[in-house]
Formats: C-alpha cells, sequence, structure tokens
C-alpha cells in the first residue's frame, strides 16, 4: 500500500478507537475510576492507617502506583480484545480484510486505542489518588516509560486474545483466569522484599511485578528488581507477542476461512 | 480486457468439505455478469475468495490482468464487495460507516466524506445519513452496503445476493442504480436467487453446482437453448373446446390456455393459431421464467 493511502488507513483505524473509547466514557473511563477509587480508599486509608511504612513509604502512597499501573493494563487488555471481538463478532472487520490495509497497520491501530484507553483511564486513577495520597514523581521518564510498556504489551496480548476467541466467554476466560490473579500477584499492594525468599523467586516469573516495581521506581526511587531488567523484559515480551500476533494475522487465523 | 478471470480456483475447508473443485470463470470489463447456483453450491465462497475473505486451496485469480498474489493490494483497490449478510458495526451511522471504509482504502478524509454525501443521496439514504444503522429497515441496511462497495470508485464490483429482502419496489430502483452503473463503466458480478432479475440485467452468466461450473455463456445464447417454449395466452372472453382444440393448447382456467411450440416454430405462430380459431388476445407471456427453466434443467 502506496504511504499516503497506508497513513489514511492507519488514521481511520485510530480514528475509530478513539471515536469509541471517547463516546462510550461512561463505559470504558468511568469505572475503572469508580473501582480503583474503592481499592484506594478501602486498602489505602481504612487499612493502610494500620500498616504503616512500606519500603519506607507511607502504605497508603504506596500502592497508588500499583492502582495506576493495575487499571492501565486491564484496560488496556479489554479495549482491544473488546472492541477487536466485536468487529469479528459484527463481521465488520471484513470491512478492514477486504481493503488493502496491512495487517500490521490493522494491529497498530487496535493497540493504539488499548496504550490510549490504559493511559487515560490510569491518569484520571491517579489524579484521585494524588488527591488523597500526595505521592511523589522522582523519575517522571521511568513512569512513563514503564506506563507505556504495559499498555503497550497488555494491548497487544488484548489483540491475541481477540485472534483466538470465538464467543464472548473467550475474551473474559484470559482476563478472568489469568490477568486479574497476575496482577493481584504483581505487587500492587504489597513490596516484593515482604514476601520470603521462594515466592520472591516465583513472583519473578510474573510480568506484572515487573512493570509495578518498575513503575513505584518513578515515584518513590526504589525497586525490587533493577529498574532496567524490568524494562528489558518487558520489552522481550511485547516484542515476542507482536511478532506472534503478525504471524497469525499472515495466516488468517481467527479471521479467514 | 477481463475485468476477472479465475482459473482452476479449489477450496477445501478444515474438515475436508471440497467447496470448489477447479472453478474456472472469466469475466470480460464492463460485463454484468450473473454467477448461480443452489445455496451450497460454491458462489459465496468464490467470491470470498475472489475479495481475499477466504484462502484458496490452489488456482489463480486475475483481476484486470494482476494476478491476486502477486498484487493483492492493486487487486482489492479495484474490488467493491456487497456481502450476502450485514458486515457493519450496526452502531455506527451510515455517513461514518461509508467515510470509515474509504479511509480503509485510503482515501482523505474530506474526500471519503463527500463521496459518502454523493452516494447516500444516490442511495436514498440521506435522511438516516446520522441514524444508527441498527435502526435502518432491511432494504436500507442493502443499499448502504452497496454505498459502502463503491466508496473507492471500484472498477468491479460484486454483489452477492444485493436484494435478499428487498421489497419489489426498492429492488427495481436497484437494479436501475446497477443499470446506470454498469452503463457507466463498472463491470457488475452479481449472485442472485431472483432468476428474473438475471433476464433483465445480465449479460453472461454461469451456473455452478458442487463447487464446479456445469454451465457458460451469454445469458440469450444460453436461453436460447432452454426447451421450454410454452406461453401463457390471455384471451378477451373463455375459448370454446373447439377453440382449444384449433390452438392445440391446454385449457387453464377461464379465459387462459397455454401454447407449446415445437423448437422450429416462430413466435408468431401463436398469433396465427389464435387467430385461425377466431380468439381475440389480451396478453401472451412466457409460461415459465426462462432463466428459471434453464436454471432447473441444467442442476437437476
Amino acid at each position: 500500500m502506496r504511504a499516503d493511502l497506508l497513513k489514511n488507513s492507519l488514521f481511520t483505524i485510530i480514528r475509530r478507537e478513539m471515536t469509541r473509547i471517547f463516546r462510550l466514557w461512561s463505559q470504558t473511563l468511568l469505572p475503572p475510576v469508580i473501582t480503583q477509587s474503592l481499592h484506594f480508599l478501602i486498602f489505602g486509608g481504612f487499612i493502610g492507617s494500620r500498616v504503616g511504612l512500606v519500603d519506607g513509604v507511607p502504605y497508603i502512597a504506596f500502592i497508588v502506583p500499583g492502582l495506576v499501573m493495575m487499571t492501565v493494563i486491564q484496560n488496556s487488555f479489554m479495549n482491544v480484545v473488546s472492541s477487536f471481538f466485536l468487529a469479528k463478532f459484527q463481521r465488520s472487520i471484513e470491512e478492514l480484510i477486504v481493503s488493502p490495509t496491512p495487517d500490521w497497520a490493522m494491529m497498530v491501530g487496535y493497540v493504539f486505542g488499548g496504550i490510549v484507553r490504559g493511559a487515560v483511564s490510569g491518569v484520571l486513577v491517579f489524579a484521585v489518588c494524588a488527591v488523597f495520597a500526595h505521592p511523589t514523581i522522582r523519575h517522571p521518564f521511568a513512569i512513563l516509560l514503564f506506563l507505556f510498556l504495559a499498555a503497550t504489551l497488555f494491548s497487544l496480548a488484548g489483540f491475541l486474545n481477540g485472534i483466538f476467541a470465538k464467543t464472548f466467554d473467550d475474551i473474559s476466560i484470559f482476563s478472568t483466569f489469568v490477568l486479574v490473579p497476575l496482577t493481584y500477584l504483581g505487587g500492587v499492594f504489597y513490596s516484593l522484599n515482604q514476601l520470603p525468599a521462594f515466592w520472591q523467586n516465583v513472583s519473578r516469573l510474573n510480568p506484572i511485578l515487573y512493570m509495578v516495581d518498575g513503575f513505584r521506581y518513578g515515584f518513590f526511587g526504589v525497586a525490587s528488581v533493577p529498574v532496567w531488567w524490568s524494562a528489558v523484559v518487558l520489552a522481550l515480551i511485547a516484542f515476542a507477542i507482536t511478532l506472534v500476533n503478525l504471524a497469525l494475522l499472515r495466516r488468517g487465523v481467527g479471521m479467514k476461512q | 480486457m477481463e475485468a476477472l478471470r479465475i482459473e482452476g480456483v479449489r477450496k477445501t475447508y478444515a474438515g475436508g468439505v471440497e467447496a470448489l473443485k477447479g472453478v474456472d470463470l472469466s469475466i470480460a470489463e464492463g460485463d454484468f455478469f450473473a454467477l448461480l447456483g443452489a445455496n451450497g453450491a460454491g458462489k459465496t465462497t468464490l467470491i470470498n475468495i475472489t475479495v481475499g475473505l477466504v484462502t484458496k486451496t490452489g488456482g489463480k485469480v486475475t483481476v484486470f490482468g494482476v494476478d491476486q498474489d502477486a498484487d493483492p493490494d492493486t487487486t482489492k483497490l479495484s474490488i467493491g464487495i456487497v456481502p450476502q449478510e450485514f458486515n457493519f458495526n450496526i452502531f455506527e451511522t451510515p455517513r461514518v460507516i461509508v467515510m470509515t471504509q474509504g479511509g480503509f482504502y485510503g482515501m482523505d478524509r474530506r474526500d471519503a466524506a463527500a463521496r459518502a454525501d454523493e452516494l447516500l443521496h444516490a442511495l436514498g439514504l440521506w435522511e438516516k445519513k446520522d441514524v444508527q444503522a441498527i435502526k435502518l429497515s432491511g432494504g436500507m441496511k442493502r443499499r448502504l452496503m452497496i454505498a459502502r462497495a463503491l466508496v473507492h470508485r471500484p472498477r468491479l464490483l460484486i454483489l452477492d445476493e444485493p436484494t435478499a429482502g428487498v421489497d419489489v419496489e426498492l429492488r427495481r430502483g436497484m437494479w436501475e442504480y446497477l443499470r446506470t452503473l454498469n452503463a457507466a463503466g463498472t463491470t457488475i458480478l452479481l449472485t442472485t436467487h431472483y432468476l428474473e432479475e438475471v433476464e433483465q440485467l445480465c449479460k453472461n452468466m454461469t451456473i455452478v453446482q458442487r463447487g464446479a461450473v456445469v454451465k457458460s455463456g451469454s445469458v440469450q445464447a444460453l436461453l436460447a437453448e432452454a426447451s421450454d417454449r410454452r406461453y401463457r395466452v390471455m384471451l378477451a372472453e373463455a375459448p370454446t373446446d373447439a377453440q382449444v382444440h384449433t390452438l392445440r393448447a391446454e385449457s387453464d382456467d377461464g379465459t387462459t390456455v397455454t401454447v407449446a411450440l415445437a423448437p422450429d416454430e416462430l413466435f408468431e405462430t401463436v398469433f396465427a393459431r389464435c387467430h385461425e380459431a377466431g380468439v381475440h388476445v389480451r396478453d401472451v407471456v412466457p409460461a415459465q421464467n426462462r432463466v428459471e427453466e434453464l436454471y432447473l434443467s441444467t442442476i437437476q
């Protein structure tokens, strides 16, 4: 596809995703703010006041990066998987398949939508939490880097789930049985240093740990895992999922007979 | 130049169902071509292979001289598809649906908007341009899919049962629009179960059965082959038995009789017999749709 045509095609996919996210704000942006505000009030406010300091940070402030990251992860993932699967379910994805839009542009368009929804939801949750917890910001670049890596990785994972999904049940199975447990066990509400050595090693297999840890480093300047290592691990996982997605799209898996 | 050339195209679905068994097809540029066949004959599979929705098992598809496998982008830009089933986002409006499709084909947003407005006017959807597609009637949804297929000005328009479920008045309107498009140079490939549509619109046709082409040629030439030459003659008054005998006809009911002609008899023989029998003719129509007769005789 010629570059000028490709640009128009890619912008069209992105514009459609943006329109969907902001038109349906009460379904896409508001729910995470309410859910995470409740998490913040209950765990940070009521329980946190009895916990004291974690890694030298008041617990109410300690959980803010984790809650923001949890929001980013879940919303990036769900945005892509639901939007892409709905397009498959309604068969409107055929509009793209019959056009000269390349497979990678299709993936980039959907993933961009996931990144935007994840980032906007995360910023909204942070804004609510910041009113009460006043978290510091030590390394803004690290915050942006890990926000971007997490949103990208889980948008790509959502796309992968969308490729294989055949029913609405299929889009919630991964979220319920993999994403949510990994998120809660990824250090959102605790520090890796608080775990026994064995569970620390087990936790290192969870990619969400690296996201939360690196993101938290941006706020408080302390990390359980070297920050550069977290960034490399996440970038490699995102790259691997990208290759898998492209290979599946090339073979027409889940879309062509 | 050939708008579409299909050579030895085969498709075996996962599970072993052989949908196409080496189909050959050629459609000239500017043609209005009918693809006929029973449900499950392989028509939609053939169309979906042509537009890239189904991966073929073997064979070659060439669109305006360009091999689909060598340059899929160019072939896709040449084709517009109106599928059998509604496949747009039902929560979007017709204007957005058509504009978005233009964008997918690389059209600039301003051009896509202007083209969408032009098509929505032409297809009588302008009043509904900002209504969610889910709220449109069946006929409007069909016309919306035609508008969407035409947004990038394709040279080949493929319509898979475009008038299914559309009322007679609307269908006639769509026929007129398709005729105008064809006259302006757009090649049209049509599948339909309304066989009068083929007789009214198409120049050439192919009949497929169980994944293979069983008959192909110009509509007129194939109709000439049709064995049925029976005509329903509507008379001014009910004929007597003697008049029916003179007409060499079968009496249907009241004032209508059916006259059968031998292959070598001219059509005017019908009137000659009526004159001989002393009856007055109100109207003469084929006893059966000729394409229908041809179709049934071919697939049986």
